[in-house]
């Protein structure tokens, strides 16, 4: 009868395994969070890096003051759009049962986007393209303010459809209408636009981790945390989900509650993230499968640390490499996610059958 | 004389069936008064759309009924919370578990959902009901294994052990033995009735295979096509002639002597068959599905006669005087093709 004692064992060394690479995937995380602060257009050697972020002084003055008032806030940005958009992705894909859901799907960074253009190309001021550049000064508030309120607006909508629907599937539907609906206005707002403001709204949409300084840091930091606090009190009724809405509604999970919470997540989120950071894709779709493949398991238990690891791991590799042209203006942060990210999740789906037997 | 104990489930003018629009509803069947009493294995037997799986749901609590009402052990399951309701009853459902990476041990972990905290930890009894599910529905082996590599055979068998490890006292299964093979329905049928008698749990399961369901139910309930419903002990309902009622179809006919359906229709050319057993029984199916007509009549243009001693021709027919010896039905089968006027009507 070896395959009575064997199975916990080969169980507890799967969780060895697992908790190794989650211990290695902070130091990766560390390592690129060093290494982040300091490339970019004035290069700073890492050990003092290491020194400003132990509380001494580098000895160079414009050097702490580089380091702590705009590369830190940066890094840490960056840490926070990567655990919030793939925490809020893994959720989505796990909710809708779809590999192809992601924060994006409930429409909530269209409504972002949408009160965003409604700033910028009615009030046309340079003004508001001059605050987002110039990290964070009076007018950005007007940017953050415009896209919460309009992902709120959205969120309030799918939020309400939602205490309806019992079907996950019509939700799903939903989600992607409520968010053409979005862009089509927004599509209609550029139609009438001037050129120029038009461009300034294209800025917005190439994302930025740059502009979240101070309060602004302080406002998203919280709201972040608050929703990957949500997330991981629905590990539990997630993975129940994971065997379809009837099975977890046999289980004992109240659906529709369970559905708020993840939504209500999902939304902090991708919201916040979106009025602070723009709208940055890819990562919300494929950290959750790069860390299904990794950590080889579909317990939101461990996917959602894992996730937040991975997704703050790649957008802090992918921030590196936007600084690396060498030119004093880095690449804005949307196109190096995709660029680099989509190969990388093209390797691992084709090399690993897993991606595919996680919705089938 | 009615069971004494008190039902664990039992329904109250249940009206089962969908609400399509604001005013327009779907009814499937019902009023229904049914009871699952504890200890028994009961089988919903019907034909296809007669609303078994709504029922099923229904009874779950995964869809509301249209009117009457539902109780589990005394309580209206529209009035408690799902999590209660979960630690009274547990279902297997025909939906397709797409969670194909989850390893066969964390899924039927999953059925101690309504038992655990808020994280889905596990303690040493959640463990040992695991544990005891995995061993009684034989999948201990394939513990490790991951959802999507799994047969469907072996998927019903692990959603099964999954229902076994929420515990409740009440279990429904709707259509467990669709993908099995004859000697996995057979093992399974044993293990439910077992343990309904065991463990008092009432298991509910809705199946097409009627012979097995015949044999193993303490109850049956049947739905036939319309709405109408029957139960009772299957026997009583064979006897009555309602089982054979509810299936009633052109071609298809209920022997009531072995208890199984007949395929084919009834032939035109008569037959008189002597003899008794196995032989006589295989023989029968042989010749029914050729298309003849057995009968009483010992006079009938075909006579067949059985030989009980092994090693001889053990086939004997008489055609229009003519006797002659078969050492197999293949060949009795082919001498009975090439008679003239025994020949199958054609067109």
């Amino acid at each position: 009868m070896n395959t009575v004692t064997a199975e916990p064992v080969a169980q507890e060394r799967s969780i060895a395994r697992r908790r190794l690479l989650l211990v290695g995937l902070v130091g990766v995380v560390g390592l690129a969070f060093m290494l982040d602060i300091a490339l970019g257009s004035v290069r700073i050697p890492l050990p003092a890096v290491a020194d400003v972020l132990l509380g001494k002084s580098s000895g160079t003055v414009a050097w702490d003051f580089i380091i702590s008032r705009i590369r830190v806030p940066k890094a840490i940005t960056a840490v926070l759009v990567g655990c919030g958009l793939a925490v809020s992705g893994l959720q989505m894909q796990t909710l809708f049962r779809n590999p192809l859901a992601g924060p994006s799907v409930l429409g909530i960074t269209a409504g972002a986007g949408l009160g965003v253009a409604l700033v910028m190309l009615s009030a046309g001021s340079a003004a508001s393209l001059y605050a987002i550049q110039q990290l964070g000064l009076g007018g950005s508030w007007l940017i953050v303010l415009a896209a919460t309120l309009g992902a709120a607006l959205v969120l309030l909508l799918v939020l309400a459809i939602s205490a309806r629907v019992r079907d996950n599937v019509v939700m799903l539907i939903v989600g992607v209408m409520i968010g053409n609906i979005t862009l089509s206005i927004v599509s209609i707002w550029q139609y009438f636009s001037a050129p120029e403001q038009i461009q300034e709204y294209l800025l917005w949409t190439f994302g930025s981790l740059g502009g979240v300084t101070g309060p602004h840091l302080a406002v998203l930091a919280g709201v972040v945390v608050v929703g990957l606090g949500l997330a991981f009190a629905s590990s539990k009724p997630l993975n129940a989900l994971l065997l379809g809405e009837n099975y977890a509604r046999s289980m004992g999970l109240t659906v529709g509650r369970a559905r708020l919470l993840i939504i209500a997540s999902t939304s902090l989120l991708a919201g916040s993230i979106t009025a602070f950071c723009g709208p940055i894709g890819f990562v919300g779709i494929a950290v959750p499968h790069l860390t299904r493949a990794l950590l080889n398991t579909a317990d939101h238990r461990w996917l959602i640390p894992g996730a937040c690891l991975v997704g703050a791991g790649l957008t802090l590799l992918c921030d590196c490499l936007a600084q690396l042209p060498g030119s004093s203006t880095p690449l804005p942060i949307n196109i190096i996610t995709a660029l680099v990210g989509a190969p990388v999740v093209i390797w691992v789906t084709l090399r690993r059958t897993l991606v595919r037997s996680s919705f089938s | 004389m009615m069971m004494a104990s008190t039902p664990l489930l039992e329904t109250q003018a249940l009206v089962i069936g969908y609400t399509l629009g604001r005013a327009e509803q779907r009814h499937v069947a019902g009023p229904l008064n049914l009871a699952l009493h504890p200890g028994d294995l009961v089988c919903l037997l019907g034909p296809n759309g007669a609303g078994k799986s709504t029922l099923m749901r229904t009874l779950a609590g995964l869809q509301p009924p249209l009117s009457g009402h539902v109780q589990i052990e005394q309580v209206d399951t529209q009035r408690v919370t799902a999590a209660e309701l979960a630690r009274k009853l547990s279902i297997v459902l025909t939906d397709r578990v797409e969670a194909g990476n989850l390893t066969v041990q964390e899924l039927v972990t999953l059925g101690r959902y309504p038992h655990t905290g808020w994280l889905g930890n596990l303690n040493a009894h959640d463990q040992t009901v695991v544990q005891e599910a995995l061993r009684a529905t034989n999948t201990a082996q394939f513990a490790a294994r991951r959802v999507a590599t799994l047969s469907d055979g072996e998927r019903q068998k692990v959603m099964l052990a999954r229902a076994l490890a929420q515990d409740t006292p009440v279990i429904l299964l709707d259509e467990p033995t669709a993908h099995l093979d004859l000697p996995n329905r057979v093992q399974l049928m044993r293990l439910l009735h077992q343990l309904a008698r065991q463990t008092q749990k009432a298991i509910l399961l809705s199946t097409h295979e009627l012979d097995l369901a015949l044999q193993a139910a303490d109850q049956v309930w049947l739905m036939h096509g319309q709405g109408q419903w029957h139960t009772g002990v299957p026997e009583d309902l064979v006897l009555s002639g309602t089982f054979e009622a509810a299936f009633a179809r052109d071609g298809l006919a209920f022997d009531q002597a072995t208890g199984t359906f007949v395929i084919h229709e009834a032939g035109t050319r008569a037959v008189h068959l002597e003899g008794s057993g196995p032989l006589a029984f295989w023989t029968r199916r042989a010749l029914q599905r050729e298309g003849f007509k057995l009968t009483t009549e010992p006079d009938a243009a075909l006579r067949i006669a059985l030989r009980e001693q092994a090693g001889a021709d053990r086939w004997v027919s008489y055609t229009a005087g003519q006797a002659r010896a078969h050492h197999s039905i293949a060949d009795l089968l082919a001498y009975l093709r090439s008679v003239p006027g025994l020949e199958a009507p054609q067109g």
